[in-house]
């Protein structure tokens, strides 16, 4: 087995520390490292999005990035975005509009919409479109999803 | 019959009980289970579409540090040739247990060969990487006519085809052969004054969930086995793991996590009885999962297919006759869904003389499986494409000669059944009324098309038990994995009957062991079934609860009523106790309640739909665009109308993703060449517009409350509607699906 490297990294707004091989993805060591299992592997290499997590306040795909990588960086996933008593509008707004069916690519399209909306609070229908067209949905065809983030934007 | 009528939670929208969970990443999926001392599976698959298997050794593997057990199909026990019936037909269990680990043949790129269980998932591929498989490679066949030919090469020495009673003598790539007729097709055509006759052509695709397979197993020192996996049906995968492993279900326990999506393609199993063999061997519970690549190339697509339709009208646009022939890819093993085409193919007219041929053909791809009303939208395809012709060369309107030729109520479809009550016409209605068909669209390559399907539907069994709490809530235990909000629309089926709101029902999905028989979250069936055994056991609680009011206001049952939430006496004594204050007197009345309902309904509705699409074809790429889309259907009754919705627009893109771009492309030597989410494409939300959702209800009167299912039915006509707007806007009628770019290029005679 490769030598484990001891990491640390701030996770939704705590230190913590962690030890992977080289070779783990960001997404592996969440999952089976740190048990943060909220983001998904759907594809393991950028296309479907639905490991999407914010990395030094910039949206990732978090099978692209190495656990290694995040030394030092502020790492952000689904787990740290409501606060423990309340929702974040983005998720209330999945709730309210029915915006997601099986809810596997929506940990993912929430951690998308939440860059989105960080970095243009009042985007357009096609500018939401054009933002999260790096997640795949197969369930809803996005019409309740782009609803939902253009809701939440409205909200804020 | 069934009216329409005022529900109090039925056809309202409440947050479903599972939603929160879902939002913030805690609902835990199959890929989420740990366990302590978890070893990792991986799988090792052929790359080769078609080939002897000769030798494996996995002496080289077994000893990688890290590497805990090695299966092959040597460790599977040896079914012979026995049919084993899984509730969803007779399944030979040679072909199945060899589409779990190949024993003397591969027969197509992907299919699984051997499986390593090690301390960590990299230990394990790497192990796959190490064991020598020796194969003699033969030619493969990868297209339906070409697998029909004499002298193709021939899959299985087993198969011989089964036509319309009689079996064949000699081996055959052709499994079967099925007929539907009606009437008299000859005199019929020969009454027609215009006879269009084309053929169609649609490729390979995938179910396209998300969330890959996976499985998690374990066995205790008693033998029980435990397998936590996402599925379509814990139950289907009890039956199925029993038959391939040859263990009873009794030992057997599976527990089943959220599912990250289906449409058909997670009823089969694959990696689950793997897992349990490489549990076994190791002693240890073992997680395996697919990667991406391994969910296009090992799991179910669904079949690509030719297609040759011919129907006939009169000058007033009564169709008098039509004729399909369909041969369907099966994949590597028989079992093509080509049935439920021939059943929905023209099952949108009344037509007098029909005639329907069925072909289920062996090819060097993985073996197909269901994948959302299976077979009905690569008949569609065809029909309602030949459909629009007619109506074209008629002139007449063609949501008109839709309207003409309506089936309805006491109509017969070509394969037997006479149509209960439906809603056909009504969804044609609700199309030509719906502003987008009236609205302008007289632009340069911008063009209009409608088309309308049909899904029979199913019943099947469904369990369901109501634990009534204290203060006035139920936990409902239910079998049916929830893909698409069904733990709310099943609950607020048991809240109406309580006069309870939809948040006072706590609903929960449960392993084999805690529900009763539950068939799988599949052929529309959910909402229907479950929902109907959910109003059943709530009826059962009802009638306890009465007794207990009797009870307590010491007269006879029959004098007490249930209305509005609130148990009342009558004849007499004026007594008066609401549902909530009556749950917190169960102890002193007789002790805890639990309702039970099971069903197994015969009155599955079917489902109609019609699509309005608006496109715009760019001359120079090809590429074309939905402008605008509309999809009506017949819901039955919306129980929670947004999911309705949710399935109506779902249903519609990926028949839109079917339509344009989505397909397996495969080189000679039978290699799929886009086995990833970039290649093989399918729509992202900036390919699409809002998807219009219409609903209309015509009620069932199979159930209470007029449910039809939903989930199918929207996935059959986009590819006709879109082909047909295409045609509106260039003047070129597109018979192969995808309608990719270069397929338009190809058909305007620019490449």
């Amino acid at each position: 087995m490769a030598r484990r490297s001891h990491v640390q990294t701030t996770l939704n707004g705590e230190t913590v520390e962690f030890l992977c091989e080289p070779r783990q993805s960001l997404l592996e060591v969440l999952r089976d490292e740190l048990h943060l299992t909220g983001a998904k592997e759907g594809c393991n290499n950028g296309n479907c999005g639905a490991c999407s997590v914010i990395l030094d306040g910039r949206l990732v795909n978090s099978c692209l990035v190495l656990g290694v990588e995040t030394e030092g960086k502020s790492v952000e996933t689904i787990e740290g975005v409501a606060d423990p008593d309340k929702l974040h509008p983005i998720q209330d707004a999945f709730l309210e509009n029915a915006a997601l069916q099986c809810g596997i690519c929506t940990p993912g399209f929430i951690m998308s919409a939440k860059a989105l909306l960080d970095e243009n609070p009042n985007p357009t229908e096609h500018e939401v479109r054009y933002w999260l067209a790096g997640n795949l949905c197969r369930c809803t065809g996005y019409d309740k999803i782009v609803r939902a983030v253009l809701d939440a934007a409205a909200a804020e | 019959m069934l009216e329409n009528k005022e529900y109090k939670v039925i056809g309202t929208r409440p947050i479903r009980h599972d939603g929160v969970d879902k939002v913030t990443g805690r609902a835990l999926y199959g890929a989420d289970f740990q366990a302590a001392g978890l070893l990792h599976g991986r799988v090792l698959r052929s790359p080769h579409a078609h080939a002897h298997i000769i030798s494996i050794d996995t002496s080289r593997a077994e000893a990688l540090p890290g590497v805990k057990g090695v299966v092959t199909a040597k460790d599977l026990p040896n079914p012979g040739d026995k049919i084993a019936d899984l509730g969803e037909g007779a399944v030979n269990l040679k072909h199945l247990c060899d589409n779990i680990l190949a024993s003397d043949k591969v027969l197509y790129k992907g299919h699984a060969v051997a499986a390593v269980a090690a301390t960590n998932p990299h230990i394990a591929e790497e192990a796959c990487t190490l064991i020598d498989v020796e194969y003699e490679v033969l030619p493969p066949v990868l297209e339906v006519r070409q697998a029909m030919e004499s002298d193709a090469p021939i899959l299985h020495d087993t198969i011989r085809t089964t036509s319309l009673g009689e079996t064949g003598d000699e081996p055959s790539n052709v499994a079967s052969h099925i007929q539907h007729k009606l009437g008299d097709p000859e005199k019929g055509f020969a009454e027609a004054d215009v006879i269009i006759e084309r053929e169609f052509v649609t490729g390979t695709v995938h179910q396209g969930y998300i969330e890959p397979h996976n499985a998690t197993a374990h066995y205790n020192a008693d033998g029980q086995l435990t397998i936590w996996c996402s599925t379509q049906g814990a139950f289907t995968v009890r039956e199925q793991v029993a038959e391939i492993l040859q263990y009873p279900i009794s030992k057997i326990k599976v527990v089943p996590m959220e599912i990250g999506g289906g449409f058909g393609g997670k009823i089969s199993v694959y990696i689950k009885p793997v897992a349990a063999l490489l549990a076994k061997k190791t002693g240890k519970p073992v997680k395996v999962l697919m990667n991406r690549a391994d969910v296009f190339e090992g799991t179910g697509p669904t079949p690509a297919s030719y297609i040759r339709v011919k129907m006939g009208a009169t000058k007033a646009g009564k169709l008098t006759a039509a004729q399909a022939y369909l041969a369907f890819e099966a994949g590597a093993y028989p079992g093509s869904p080509v049935g439920p085409g021939a059943m929905c193919i023209f099952a949108p007219y009344n037509i007098e003389n029909v005639i329907i041929d069925g072909y289920d053909v062996v090819v060097n791809k993985p073996k197909t499986a269901p994948y959302r009303a299976p077979g009905a939208p690569n008949a569609a395809f065809g029909s309602e494409t030949v459909v629009d012709e007619i109506a074209e060369k008629l002139g007449i309107d063609p949501l008109e000669i839709r309207l003409l030729n309506a089936a309805k109520e006491g109509d017969r479809r070509a394969d037997g059944p006479v149509h209960p009550r439906i809603g056909c016409i009504e969804t044609v209605e609700a199309a030509k009324a719906h502003p987008h068909y009236t609205a302008p669209n007289g632009k340069k390559h911008h063009g209009r098309g409608v088309a309308s399907g049909y899904w029979f539907n199913i019943g099947l069994e469904s369990s369901v038990t109501i634990n009534v709490n204290s203060d006035g809530t139920i936990n409902l235990i239910e079998g049916s994995t929830d893909i698409g909000g069904t733990r709310a629309s099943i609950a607020m089926q048991a809240a109406e009957v309580l006069g309870i709101p939809a948040e006072s029902v706590n609903p929960s999905v449960v392993d084999t062991n805690s529900v009763g028989y539950t068939a799988v979250t599949g052929g529309s069936r959910t909402t229907y079934a479950t929902g109907y055994a959910a109003y059943e056991a709530a009826q059962d609680v009802k009638q306890q609860m009465i007794a207990r009011a009797a009870k307590l206001w010491e007269v006879d049952a029959a004098n007490v009523q249930f209305a509005d939430g609130e148990f009342s006496s009558i004849n007499g004594k004026e007594e008066q106790i609401s549902f909530r204050d009556l749950c917190a007197r169960l102890g002193e009345t007789g002790g805890p309640i639990v309702g039970s309902g099971t069903v197994n309904p015969g009155g599955a509705g079917g489902a109609y739909a019609t699509h309005v699409v608006d496109v715009v074809v760019d001359e120079e790429t090809g590429k074309v665009d939905i402008l605008r889309y509309t999809a009506v259907q017949d819901a039955g009754k919306a129980i929670h109308p947004s999911y309705v919705e949710g399935q109506i627009q779902g249903g519609a893109v990926q028949g839109i993703g079917w339509a344009l771009n989505e397909e397996y492309i495969y080189n000679a030597e039978g290699e799929m060449t886009n086995a990833s989410f970039l290649d093989y494409r399918m729509p992202t939300c900036l390919d699409l517009p809002m998807i219009d959702a219409v609903i209309v209800e015509v009620p069932n009167p199979g159930h209470p409350y007029g449910v039809r299912g939903v989930g199918e039915v929207p996935i059959v006509p986009p590819m006709a509607a879109i082909a047909n707007a295409i045609y509106d806007a260039i003047g070129i009628r597109m018979t192969e699906l995808p309608m990719s770019p270069d397929r338009l290029l190809k058909a305007m005679g620019k490449i």
